[in-house]
């Protein structure tokens, strides 16, 4: 058993020097009738490294890759290219196999690309404040609206129709929980607009999503001023987090809580997690916070360094009153978002916003010389939304056996007959203009 | 620290130098190297990637343009990979020695897991691709959902929880959505929580709207049956149990089958903490011993890496009662071959709902099952065996020196008070005092219910010559703390840094960098 260090001997002599005969006796407040005679049932025995790798590379090409054709896929995940420096960052033993730094003196590694991922994270959403990540883009949407909930003392949420379904749902789910009561808003491409109606002196937030799920980019300004009038607070997140390059961040538009989907920045597909949740707020409602925080102190020689801070906000100390159950945050994957940040830098992310926004302007461009294509999606970065002549499904199955990954049919999220032909289609750097060619050539003979 | 002034060196910005016994001109010594901020290090000019240039101007975002940029710096590659790599030699890790962080399974990350789960078929797949497409993925969480459905001995498995937390926060829904089917959801509210619980499990009760009703420990550290009786008097309002076993003090419940008998005929389930499912895997099946719920930690006992706190995995088992309502998406084995079930219908539409985006932490499922077929059900069996091997030896050769905070054997992991440490010094201070071993602490003040606890789980991945070198190093730094040696109050004198002072940073929280030279 190669991940055993224990020989026989050891064994042997561990339990003579312990005083038992037999690893039994530790297991003696095991009940009887739970007692297993032997091994579990129906498991293999183990396998050596090739006969595992043998299996488990035989069931990845049973996949299609996201590289093997053209690949238009997007909503709430996009394929970037990451720096190969990226994963060698990542695997470093020093980061992969280390813990929560609860040491903070001998966890200064951690603790240091924490405090500059959320000083990255807070930029980029022109935010005061970020957290050290949560699970992914959708639990810190939930966890966004309970947040807004605690500080105004209201239950009331509002859900725009921009807003991604499964973020929807992520948020019912754990509102309800609470008996919060949740307003959803009629799905709409350009859900953001008609937000205001929606106010009133019982609503804690409403929660809008720019770019939204439809891929329609909305100033939300006029938004937060509404809510702000009533007491309430403006949540705003996006999924694309390579938009920041470009489109106004949620601070621009007054937003109380922003909430993000960072997989774009330094994070493979992984066909949809681990990913990270990019969390932040005005400084006023830290203490309101969920997540992990690392902030700045000093040693007893008077060094800077960092350490978890605010703990006090936490499952761990607080148990039952804390602000959140989240224990374990994204770690790994928060490394990679700030190793690839570092990369890019204010300068690369522009520009490779700007990419992505071209590839968009390319699509688009090419697509409505189509006979009854139709984009829905009014402003957009580089995804949006077009309506066929033909049912979304089928027009995606039938690309997917041409070998185009073309996008997701609107209607797999989002139920109703509005959305049966509509198609939602992402682009990024990766995009090339061969694939762009080859996607609309082959949408012109399905439609035909 | 402040250079000395006799020092024959002369440092402008003395402020920034590294804790280090000698002071030095470059802030660095021997191999550990200076490293600042990427705030300080970098321009906005400057960049790690080569990118094509934008050929329009315009844009179509309709106004919603970014009025001010991000101002962050960016880093050449060679200037970037030395931050980093600078950075990690300020880190513990489970590659450079005993990680022994009770009730945290830091255990061996077998570097096969990570090579898998990079294999481009896995990694580079989305996660809404047409599901014809991605068979082979469907396959792989199909095949670690049967696993752990046998080695847990239940019916049901929900595999989208995205860490501990979050699977408690899946079999407490079912727990909801199950009292809610029978009518009872606006009375039954009371979760039991014995007081040695994980802070996650009150929490999550809370977050479920449930309202916690604490069990204390009998002199044992197990549940004081007497007490669990007491709450049981009036059930018209019991929910359920939530019940770490192992517990938080390394013992099996013994009487954990008439808990869950009790629980069930109160009326109310029984959600079972798996955080210490190391003790039990391949050897013991919690379904076997009444659970309705069970998070399994993908992180802790199948070796996926901690990551410095994530990404966690938390597949959750159901037992029948409540299979029905684990959340969507779930996976079906049709004629055709795997598919999702996404919506609340058909054979999900009882189902609590969506927790999260997609379908689960994949990446993780494919380290696990990498772990599990390594190991096998023979090596699974070794596994708790070794791992609470491991940990008796451990409590035989400290509890000379220690105060064991429990008679009799352990499973996982050896829990010590801090009866044995001088008046003046503090568990805190003992930790502290291992960081100057080379070693990282053990768990501290946790669980709650002993004082000044020190919790040690060495796992199964520690040679016999690891754990004596480990003993005779924590047994020196206790036999000090036992002394009153007071020079403990300041260590780690070794470490990068020297000890942190945490009070300020809580009182004047500093969470991001800013140039105004505070």
């Amino acid at each position: 058993m190669r991940y055993l260090p224990l020989t026989d001997n050891d064994r042997k002599e561990m339990l003579r020097f312990i005083g038992v005969d037999s690893v039994d006796d530790f297991f003696r407040d095991v009940p009887n009738e739970a007692k297993l005679g032997g091994k579990i049932a129906d498991v293999a025995d183990h396998l050596g490294e090739l006969e595992v790798e043998r299996h488990l590379a035989k069931l990845s090409r049973k996949n299609r890759t996201a590289s093997e054709g053209p690949f238009f896929i997007g909503c709430g995940a996009y394929k970037h290219h990451v720096p190969a420096s990226v994963d060698q960052v990542i695997q470093r033993s020093e980061f992969l196999t280390t813990y929560t730094p609860y040491q903070p003196e001998i966890a200064q590694g951690t603790l240091q690309t924490l405090f500059e991922f959320q000083t990255q994270v807070a930029a980029l959403m022109a935010m005061d404040v970020a957290n050290s990540s949560m699970y992914d883009g959708s639990t810190a949407c939930a966890e966004a609206a309970l947040m807004a909930v605690r500080i105004t003392k209201r239950d009331k949420v509002v859900l725009s129709g921009g807003l991604h379904p499964y973020y929807i749902s992520a948020t019912r789910l754990l509102c309800e929980a609470q008996g919060i009561e949740v307003i959803e808003m009629e799905a709409s491409v350009d859900g953001e607009n008609d937000l205001i109606g929606q106010l009133d002196e019982k609503t804690a937030c409403v929660v809008a999503q720019s770019p939204n799920f439809f891929g329609t980019v909305t100033d939300l300004t006029s938004s937060s001023e509404a809510a702000h009038r009533v007491g309430a607070l403006l949540v705003s997140g996006f999924t694309e987090t390579v938009s920041m390059g470009l489109v106004m961040p949620p601070g621009e538009m007054g937003a109380d809580i922003a909430f993000a989907e960072g997989q774009s920045i330094g994070i493979a597909l992984n066909f949809g997690g681990p990913y990270v949740g990019l969390f932040a707020a005005k400084s006023k409602y830290l203490r309101q916070m969920p997540g992990r925080l690392c902030g700045e102190t000093t040693d007893s020689d008077g060094n800077r360094g960092f350490v978890l801070t605010l703990s006090t906000r936490e499952q761990h100390i607080r148990r039952g009153k804390a602000t959140s159950n989240i224990c374990t945050n994204a770690g790994l994957c928060s490394l990679a978002f700030t190793a690839h940040m570092t990369l890019l830098g204010d300068k690369g992310l522009t520009r490779l916003s700007q990419l992505n926004h071209e590839k968009a302007y390319n699509l688009a461009d090419a697509l409505s010389g189509l006979e009854g294509v139709d984009i829905i999606t009014p402003r957009y970065f580089n995804e949006f939304a077009f309506r066929t002549p033909n049912n979304a499904v089928e027009v995606i199955e039938k690309l997917s056996a041409k070998g185009i990954l073309g996008g997701v049919p609107a209607s797999r999220m989002v139920k109703g007959k509005k959305f049966a032909d509509v198609i939602i289609s992402a682009v990024t750097e990766c995009t090339t203009a061969e694939d762009i060619e080859t996607f609309v050539e082959s949408l012109k003979e399905i439609l035909r | 620290m402040k250079i000395d002034e006799n020092s024959e060196f002369s440092v402008d910005d003395s402020e920034k130098i590294v804790s280090l016994p000698l002071g030095t001109v470059s802030g660095s010594r021997g191999l550990l190297q200076r490293e600042d901020l990427i705030f300080e290090i970098g321009t906005t000019e400057q960049t790690g990637v080569d990118l094509s240039e934008p050929e329009i101007s315009t844009d179509r975002l309709g106004g919603v343009r970014r009025r001010k940029s991000c101002g962050l710096p960016g880093l050449s590659e060679p200037q970037t990979l030395r931050h980093y790599i600078r950075l990690s030699q300020r880190n513990y890790a489970i590659d450079l020695g005993v990680f022994p962080l009770g009730s945290c399974t830091m255990k061996h990350n077998p570097r096969l897991n990570e090579k898998m789960a990079r294999l481009s078929g896995f990694a580079d797949i989305h996660p809404l691709q047409p599901q014809a497409t991605v068979q082979g993925a469907l396959e792989v969480i199909s095949e670690l959902a049967e696993i752990l459905k046998k080695l847990t001995g239940m019916p049901a498995i929900a595999m989208s929880p995205k860490a501990g937390a979050h699977g408690e926060l899946c079999g407490m829904l079912a727990i909801r959505s199950a009292l809610r089917e029978r009518g009872e959801l606006e009375r039954r509210k009371r979760v039991l929580v014995p007081s040695s619980a994980h802070g996650t499990n009150p929490a999550t009760a809370t977050q479920c709207g449930f309202v916690i009703d604490e069990i204390s420990a009998d002199g044992k550290g197990r549940v004081d049956m007497d007490d669990f009786d007491r709450k049981l008097e009036f059930s018209e309002d019991i929910a359920g149990i939530m019940l770490t076993n192992p517990n938080t003090c390394g013992l099996f419940e013994p009487d954990i089958i008439e808990i869950a008998d009790k629980i069930h005929i109160a009326g109310g389930y029984f959600y079972c903490d798996g955080a210490n499912f190391n003790a039990l895997v391949g050897r013991v099946r919690p379904g076997d011993l009444g659970i309705d719920a069970m998070h399994i930690n993908l992180h802790k006992t199948f070796s996926t890496p901690h990551g410095g706190g994530g990404p966690g995995a938390g597949p959750t088992v159901l037992s029948e009662a409540l299979a029905a309502y684990a959340p969507i998406p779930g996976i079906e084995k049709t004629r055709s071959g795997f598919g999702l079930v996404e919506d609340c219908t058909g054979s999900m539409s009882k189902s609590l709902g969506r927790m999260a985006a997609f379908h689960g932490q994949m990446g993780m499922f494919v380290r696990a099952l990498s772990y599990i077929l390594s190991h096998g059900a023979d090596g699974l069996k070794q596994v708790s065996e070794d791992a609470v091997l491991n940990a008796n030896y451990l409590l035989a050769k400290l509890k000379s020196e220690m105060s064991p905070a429990f008679n009799g054997y352990c499973m996982h992991e050896a829990l010590f008070s801090d009866s044995f440490i001088a008046e003046d010094i503090e568990t805190f201070d003992l930790a502290k005092g291992l960081i100057d071993e080379g070693y990282h602490p053990m768990t501290v003040y946790f669980p709650l219910a002993v004082h000044g606890a020190m919790l040690i789980e060495p796992t199964e991945t520690e040679s016999k010559a690891e754990l004596d070198r480990f003993c005779s190093a924590l047994k020196s730094v206790a036999k000090r703390a036992r002394s009153g040696d007071t020079t403990l109050k300041s260590s780690p004198y070794l470490a990068p840094i020297r000890r942190l002072d945490e009070t300020t940073a809580a009182r004047k929280p500093k969470l991001r960098w800013s140039d105004d030279g505070d």
